[in-house]
């Protein structure tokens, strides 16, 4: 037979002019991109095969970049509402008139009541910035979005461990045998997750997916358990009690890293529950040898974790006692939480034994000598190859912060922390919570604020509260309510601020979260905050400054509008100081930079904040003739220092660029960044790269880089002491007293030992008539609101059905088609069905974020985003329903404050027939930008 | 599949006119002058119309002699050489039967048996498509060939013939439809080969790959109802087959062809809707849909 | 062309893993990426921002549930292109011979100059790996990304499929199934690796690796190793029995 004819194809076609490297933006992952242009415009993404985050691969969101970038929805000026607030009618103005308007509206504020301007951030990645300048202001009230993200996870490892996971940690991916994930769809961690999952799949190791839904990574877990949701903490401590049982925890570990030995102090009184202290106030442990109570590191002791001291006829025991008395107690036997977790009593066994089994019969040895804080030398490095992960799951409910510190107890009760196989720290962590600022609220006008905003209370004389009690800040962050949120409380700003509780508010200043619509409990309430009118005609909330890239919700409830640039036109920078991208064995930072010009007329909103800072006069940027200190965000990059020779890049420093963490500023360090793909890592030496936080190699290493000013030597908590203080408080002793209707709360929730109660709404007597929880999940391929403008992404995602078991599908004989009609204590919406059997019996849930309000985003107003899609957002309200005691109590962890978004109980009724649009539909916004495109085929070929 | 109305009517058109064209070109009517003129020009009309429609079912038209290329392999590049090759033989014989009165029966036969070509090329092109079970089945081809020549002999006005003919077609579809019924299970195809996931348990789709809309569901995924169609079914039957063969009983006559015509084109109109809509592609089972 | 190569000396395709796809539909988007800025017209995307959009892609990921009597249900995210058949009914049944499988690796493409667009091939294709683009009316399907595999202006390692390159779980393999040594061959000999749907008769190229097994994990085989503490705790001793395990072994320490 004749050879067919086959058409010459050209092979080797030239692929781009020039590739740019930089960072992705379609989430907070952070991955290395490489930029293909052609003729000058954006031609093709792919992943940056030397960066450190993701190593060339790349998610559908990072591909789809270009849609991004070319969204009919790009802001194209700055905005002056003309309508009334909600409307979306808006005229475009100049960048002089609206920094003129911005100017004249903040000035008067900083001069006289600083509080006044409430500045929060969403998904921005410049905190450390906006924070700088909201201190420079003077105002207290500035946070970023982790109070209603995971300030659960994050507090709750940081006390506990000093990191936390995402950007603290990662399991240690090339060495695990056993991986256990928590309650996670996607997280930060998105790419990095991803490949070391299939790490884990290509060696065979074992991984374990805890989480009421069987879906993406927990589809590929070998082995799934489909917990209630809120129950993970007693399912953990039911582990933990089989452990104990079994002896299967690594006392050598507990005793050397932990507080384990620590000495509770037992008298009575104000010190009760605190750590039994020497007169150096270093607490005390008892040392088996001598049976005297020593100081806890004191050389050449044998402390002891069974018994204690008795001193004046007072026995203190050490924490480890009371750890085990607790746990060991038959209420956290398989069999007694076996009914509320839905996990049967032998499945527990069964996860309790392969954990001790991997941990303690599969241990690694690494023959990598290193030497400990106490000058101890070691030949090897011994690991216990289990690994875990959690997120959301674990972290939004109002029992997370105590789920989350019994996850890390169950690591550190193995050993597996820091330790080959085990969980990770990524530099600048581990740093415990002393080594964290404490929360600042000092304000005056005309003067910037006492300190930073944020940081880790370790008693109640950290507070950020009035002496009657009263919070200082407009969040009532660091108050009573939410003694430890760290994070700040951004989902309570727009509430309070209306109510005018703690106080009043002028400008309420927004960067990049879209408030009015997907991160706001209660939806359709807070819309009417927003508009809500005082009875003389004027807004309650009197201005709103709002900075966005996009066409989103809030952008409709604005005032001003400041444009921002999309992530291929600007410069970012992903600095230490901030939220790193480090990892396990590197430091690492990163920068994007302008790989285009924008071809609007808009500015980067860093840019923009500075300018509007110079036009302040904000101190740090103004010289002293009062010109501007900085040109743009670029030179504050490269110029600003937080101390002398640490500066927001750690890389390519000093002037001939070889400073490696620290060193003087260096005018061509962002080129040298751009040099070098746009990221810079430094490794950390082989003996510093294991047990971090006792590894004087390690802690020699981060002074030398900047991380620390002295090393920070320090061990786990597994007894929280800062939360007695709270407690004892609560107990009435010292002179800072919770209000009474909080005592109780305080005393239950704020235990210095992990605990676990039922969830606020699972513990109401509502619950009964609401018996299924709904969740939430956020699909790979969509960041939040952001993908629905993307014409490639939106095809994958683009309505929110609703997923139920198979269990309720025939309890409410639904069928393919149909429509259900959710209903919680607050509210009510409908959704069409889909049956989904991988998942457990009383969940449902759809996808988050995925809705849109009509006149949104660019998109058609019947888009499928609007017409059969809903957010359950609406179903949450930020109080709890009222109790009877004439209080409304917080939808939140009451630690923490972090907002307990998976707590929702509901109850589904089949939708009547003929239902064809989801409930509720908004009334359309007019968009600000015009209509788009109708059909796509763009290339950029020559 | 999807019910395209432009390749119903190419193949229930063209089907008839090459049938009518096949009787022409065997001379079992030989007419001449202005009969041969009408008779001619319909058969022509008629498969050129269809052709005509057909193209109108291509992405493009203008590279439509391209499709000529592939006969060895193609039944559609077959097809269109058949067409062609069938248009232009038959052309002399006409041509001679209209303007001379003298037809050439050699051409004529060769036609005759290009355009029977062209009608089992035009069945094949689905009778081929082994990923849709109830069309890859040897009762397809008869069912174009009869209705072609069922319709064919009712506009040669060969009443007899077109009787038998008639009672045939009515028989083929019975048969296409009983048989064909059974197909998508003969054809072993489920959810579970699909997947190759058969082994672990029972397999179903839990979401399709986009929640948007796509080319392969528009063009593969068409879902009719069952009652909808035993109707179809009934009408298909008795419209296009039995209600032609009961007028061709009556007295002969323009108003009974007429009828017989129309009931027919009516009746194969909805033989060929559901010849498409009924057909169930293999592909529908990557999408829930079978 | 349309006709069918003898059977090729190399067999280009890929290798899915069942066990590891997270359904990140990542391949999805670097495929429409890359597809869309090279081989022959953009895939364009119809109602791109209204309410019915309808795009097309050269590769997809669907998921399927399997509910099993013994044991919980599982999820399985099912990636899908074009497989490459050995025997492609696609490419016999195109009328142009725009459809073709080449001689040298067996990849099958879509000449688009040729193509007139009448779908025959995506009718014949039991997979559903062919899409007809919206806009440019031509037959479109996974290219292996023939642009890149053998493309001289890439980086050696760069020269692979962009759907292999950017899959963050490591899902996906590509490399010369025609020789039993490849990796990709070893990989499917070790995994099982299995066609989809093989009584269509079209012997595909690309091979599908079954998700591995679930659930297993068994209380007896492991439980010994947890040997619980018999003595049972009491009210005033609540750790007795765990509290002299704990002084045996801190002694030991
Ligand atoms: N029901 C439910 N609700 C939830 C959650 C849940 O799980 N379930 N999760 C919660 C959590 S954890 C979070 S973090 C929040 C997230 O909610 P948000 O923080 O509101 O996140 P986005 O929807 O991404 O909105 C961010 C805004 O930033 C804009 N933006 C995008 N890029 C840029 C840019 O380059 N510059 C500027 N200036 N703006 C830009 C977008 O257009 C968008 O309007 O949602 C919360 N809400
Ligand atoms: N693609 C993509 N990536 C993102 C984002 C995005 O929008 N899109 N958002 C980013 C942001 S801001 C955040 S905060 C992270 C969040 O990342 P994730 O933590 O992965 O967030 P969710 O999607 O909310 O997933 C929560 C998971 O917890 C499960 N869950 C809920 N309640 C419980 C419970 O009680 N117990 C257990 N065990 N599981 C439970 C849910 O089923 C769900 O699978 O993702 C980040 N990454
Ligand atoms: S995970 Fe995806 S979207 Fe996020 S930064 Fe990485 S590539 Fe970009
Ligand atoms: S990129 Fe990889 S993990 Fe993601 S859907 Fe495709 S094959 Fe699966
Ligand atoms: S998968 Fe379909 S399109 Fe690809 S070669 Fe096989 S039959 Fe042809
Ligand atoms: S659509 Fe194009 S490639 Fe497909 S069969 Fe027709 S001509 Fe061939
Ligand atoms: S090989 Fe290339 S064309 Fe084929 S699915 Fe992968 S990326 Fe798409
Ligand atoms: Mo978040």
């Amino acid at each position: 037979m004749a050879m067919p004819r086959q058409p010459a194809l050209n092979l080797s076609p030239q692929v781009s002019d020039e590739v740019r490297k930089t960072t992705c933006y379609m989430c907070a992952c952070r991955c290395g991109i490489d930029v293909h242009m052609k003729q000058g415009k954006v031609a093709y993404i792919e992943g940056n095969r030397d960066h450190p985050v993701n190593k060339g691969v790349l998610c559908a969101k990072g591909s789809a970049g270009i849609m991004q970038h070319l969204s009919p929805a790009r802001l194209r000026a700055p905005l002056k509402r003309v309508g009334p607030r909600g409307s979306g009618e808006f005229q475009e103005i100049s960048w002089d008139e609206a920094l003129q308007l911005a100017t004249d509206w903040l000035k008067p504020l900083r001069e006289t009541a600083p509080e006044k301007l409430a500045f929060f951030t969403g998904r921005d990645q410049s905190q450390s910035f906006t924070g700088w300048w909201a201190q420079a202001f003077g105002t207290p009230n500035w946070a970023a979005h982790g109070g209603f993200c995971s300030v659960n996870m994050a507090a709750a490892g940081i006390y506990t461990m000093g990191g936390s996971f995402w950007e603290f940690g990662q399991p240690d991916w090339d060495r695990t045998k056993l991986f256990l994930l928590f309650g996670v769809a996607e997280d930060h961690d998105s790419n990095p997750i991803k490949m070391g999952l299939g790490k884990l799949k290509a060696r065979g190791a074992r991984v374990i997916g805890v989480n009421p839904i069987r879906s993406g990574y927990n589809a590929i877990a070998d082995d799934w358990v489909g917990i209630t949701p809120g129950t993970d903490g007693l399912f953990i401590l039911s582990l933990v009690h089989e452990l104990l049982r079994a002896g299967k925890i690594d006392l050598g570990y507990l005793i050397r890293y932990t507080n384990a030995p620590y000495l509770v102090n037992a008298h009575d009184g104000p010190e009760k529950g605190l750590f039994l202290r020497g007169d150096d106030g270093k607490p005390l442990v008892r040392d088996r040898r001598t049976g005297r109570a020593v100081a806890w590191d004191a050389p050449d002791i044998a402390p002891d974790l069974a018994a204690g001291v008795d001193i004046g006829g007072v026995t203190h025991l050490p924490v480890f006692r009371h750890l085990a008395d607790r746990y060991l107690s038959p209420d956290y036997a398989p069999e007694a939480v076996a009914q509320r977790c839905g996990i049967a009593p032998a499945r527990i066994r069964a996860i309790a034994a392969e954990i001790a089994r991997v941990a303690f019969e599969e241990e690694i040895t690494l023959h990598q000598p290193w030497t400990d804080f106490r000058g101890v030398k070691h030949d090897t490095m011994v690991g216990r190859p289990v690994a875990m992960h959690a997120m959301r799951g674990v972290s939004a409910h109002s029992n997370g912060f105590q789920t989350a510190r019994a996850l890390h107890m169950l690591q550190i009760l193995i050993g597996s922390v820091e330790t080959p196989g085990g969980f990770r720290f990524k530099p600048p962590y581990p740093k415990p919570p002393e080594a964290h600022p404490r929360p600042h609220a000092g304000h005056s006008p005309g003067q910037p604020l006492d300190g930073p905003h944020l940081g880790y209370p370790l008693g109640p004389e950290h507070l950020l509260i009035h002496d009657d009690g009263q919070p200082k800040r407009i969040d009532k962050a660091f108050s009573w309510d939410a003694p430890l949120s760290a994070h700040g409380l951004m989902h309570m700003v727009i509430s309070n601020a209306h109510a005018g509780d703690p106080y009043q508010i002028d400008t309420l200043f927004l960067y990049m979260a879209n408030m009015a619509w997907n991160s706001s409990m209660n939806t359709s309430a807070v819309m009417e905050m927003l508009t809500d009118k005082t009875p003389d005609g004027s807004y309650k909330i009197p201005r709103i400054i709002y900075s966005d890239a996009y066409a989103s919700e809030m952008v409709g409830f604005a005032d001003l509008v400041l444009p921002d640039t999309t992530y291929l036109e600007r410069h970012d920078c992903i600095s230490l100081l901030d939220r790193p991208i480090c990892e396990a064995d590197a430091l690492a930072d990163s920068i994007r930079w302008p790989v285009v010009a924008p071809d609007r007329n808009v500015r980067p909103f860093q840019s923009v904040l500075l300018d509007l800072g110079a036009r302040l006069g904000l101190p740090g940027m103004v010289r002293d003739d009062g010109t501007p200190k900085f040109r743009d965000y670029a030179d504050y990059i490269t110029h600003h220092e937080r101390r002398p020779g640490i500066g927001p890049l750690a890389g390519f420093r000093g002037p001939d660029g070889t400073g490696q963490g620290r060193g003087a500023p260096n005018p061509d360090q962002i080129n040298r960044y751009i040099e070098n793909g746009g990221f810079w890592t430094c490794h950390i030496p082989e003996d510093a790269q294991f047990f971090k936080p006792w590894n004087a190699a390690y802690q020699d290493w981060a002074v030398a880089r900047g991380l620390y000013d002295s090393p920070q030597p320090y061990v786990f908590n597994l007894y929280v002491e800062p939360l007695r203080k709270f407690q004892l408080a609560a107990e009435g002793h010292g002179s800072r007293q919770p209000p009474d209707h909080l005592r109780a709360r305080l005393m239950e929730t704020l235990d210095p030992l992990p605990i676990w109660y039922p969830t606020f709404t699972d513990a109401d007597a509502a619950a009964k008539d609401y018996p299924l929880h709904a969740l939430t999940q956020r699909p790979m391929a969509h960041y939040h609101s952001w993908g629905s403008q993307n014409a490639w992404l939106r095809q994958i995602h683009g309505h929110t059905p609703l997923y139920i078991s198979g269990y309720l599908w025939a309890q409410h004989g639904f069928e393919a088609g149909d429509w259900a009609t959710l209903t919680s204590p607050h509210g009510r919406i409908t959704l069409p069905v889909v049956r989904m059997d991988a998942l457990n019996p009383h969940t449902v849930w759809t996808w988050n974020a995925v809705a849109k309000r009509r006149g949104a985003w660019a998109l058609d107003p019947n888009a499928p985003e609007a017409t059969k899609s809903t957010l359950l957002n609406h179903l949450i309200h930020e109080l709890l329903p009222p109790r009877g005691d004439g209080l409304r109590w917080a939808n939140s962890d009451p630690v923490t404050g972090q907002a307990a978004w998976y707590d929702l109980r509901v109850k589904i009724e089949k939708a009547p027939a003929g239902q064809t649009v989801s409930y509720p539909a908004h009334s359309a916004q007019s968009s600000p930008v015009p209509k788009p495109p109708r059909n796509l085929a763009h290339q950029v070929k020559e | 599949m999807h019910p395209a109305p432009s390749l119903i009517l190419f193949t229930v058109l063209s089907g008839m006119g090459f049938g009518l064209l096949v009787w022409l070109g065997l001379g079992l009517r030989a007419p001449t002058g202005l009969a041969a003129f009408i008779l001619f020009g319909l058969g022509y009309a008629l498969a050129g119309a269809g052709l005509i429609a057909a193209a109108f079912h291509l992405g493009h038209p203008e590279r439509a002699l391209k499709a000529f290329s592939q006969w060895r392999s193609s039944w559609l590049s077959r097809e269109a050489v058949f067409s062609a090759a069938t248009l232009a033989l038959m052309a002399p014989h006409a041509a001679a039967s209209v303007f001379w009165d003298r037809p050439l029966p050699l051409l004529g036969w060769l036609g005759a048996a290009l355009a029977l070509a062209t009608i089992v090329a035009t069945a094949m092109i689905y009778a081929q498509i082994r990923a849709v079970p109830r069309w890859h089945h040897w009762s397809t081809p008869p069912v174009f060939v009869l209705a072609a020549l069922a319709g064919g002999a009712l506009l040669a006005a060969q009443l007899t013939l077109a009787l038998w003919l008639m009672l045939a077609l009515g028989l083929a579809m019975a048969v296409h439809w009983v048989l064909g019924d059974q197909q998508f299970a003969l054809a072993r195809s489920d959810t579970g080969t699909a997947t190759g996931l058969g082994r672990f348990g029972r397999v179903r789709l839990l979401e399709p790959p986009h929640s948007g809309r796509n080319y392969l569901l528009r063009e593969m995924v068409h879902v009719v109802g069952r009652k909808h169609a035993r109707k179809l079914r009934v009408i298909a039957l008795v419209l296009g087959a039995v209600l032609p063969a009961l007028a061709l009983l009556l007295p002969a006559g323009y108003a009974v062809v007429g009828l017989a015509l129309l009931a027919h084109i009516a009746g194969m109109l909805a033989q060929r809707w559901l010849f498409f809509a009924e057909a169930e592609h293999v592909v529908g089972l990557y999408y829930g849909k079978r | 062309m349309t006709t069918l190569p003898p059977t090729p000396a190399r067999k280009l395709g890929l290798v899915i893993d069942l066990d590891t796809c997270v359904g990140c539909h990542a391949c999805v988007i670097s495929c429409k990426g890359w597809n869309t800025e090279n081989y022959g017209a953009p895939l364009s995307d119809m109602d791109a921002y209204g309410e019915s959009p309808e795009g097309t892609f050269l590769n997809r990921v669907h998921s399927f549930e399997v509910t099993r009597d013994a044991a919980p249900p599982m999820v399985v995210h099912f990636p899908k292109s074009c497989l490459h058949c050995d025997d492609a009914p696609c490419v016999t049944v195109c009328p142009t011979g725009a459809s073709y499988k080449r001689a040298e690796d067996g990849i099958v493409l879509v000449n688009e100059t040729d193509c007139i667009g009448c779908g025959l091939c995506a009718w014949a294709c039991p997979y559903g790996a062919r899409e007809m683009d919206g806009a440019e009316k031509v037959m479109k399907k996974c290219t292996l990304c023939v642009d890149r595999i053998y493309n001289e202006n890439l980086p050696e390692q760069d020269r692979e499929p962009a759907c292999v390159r950017s899959c963050p779980a490591g899902a996906r393999h590509f490399g010369d199934l025609g020789n039993p040594e490849s990796a990709v061959s070893q990989l499917v000999a070790e995994r099982g690796g299995f066609d989809l749907m093989p009584e269509q008769g079209t012997r595909p190229v690309n091979k599908y690796l079954p998700p591995r097994g679930r659930d297993t994990l068994q209380m007896p085989a492991l439980a010994s190793l947890c040997a619980p503490d018999t003595s049972a705790p009491t009210p005033a001793r609540p750790a007795q029995g765990f509290l002299g395990w704990l002084d045996r072994a801190l002694e030991k320490l």
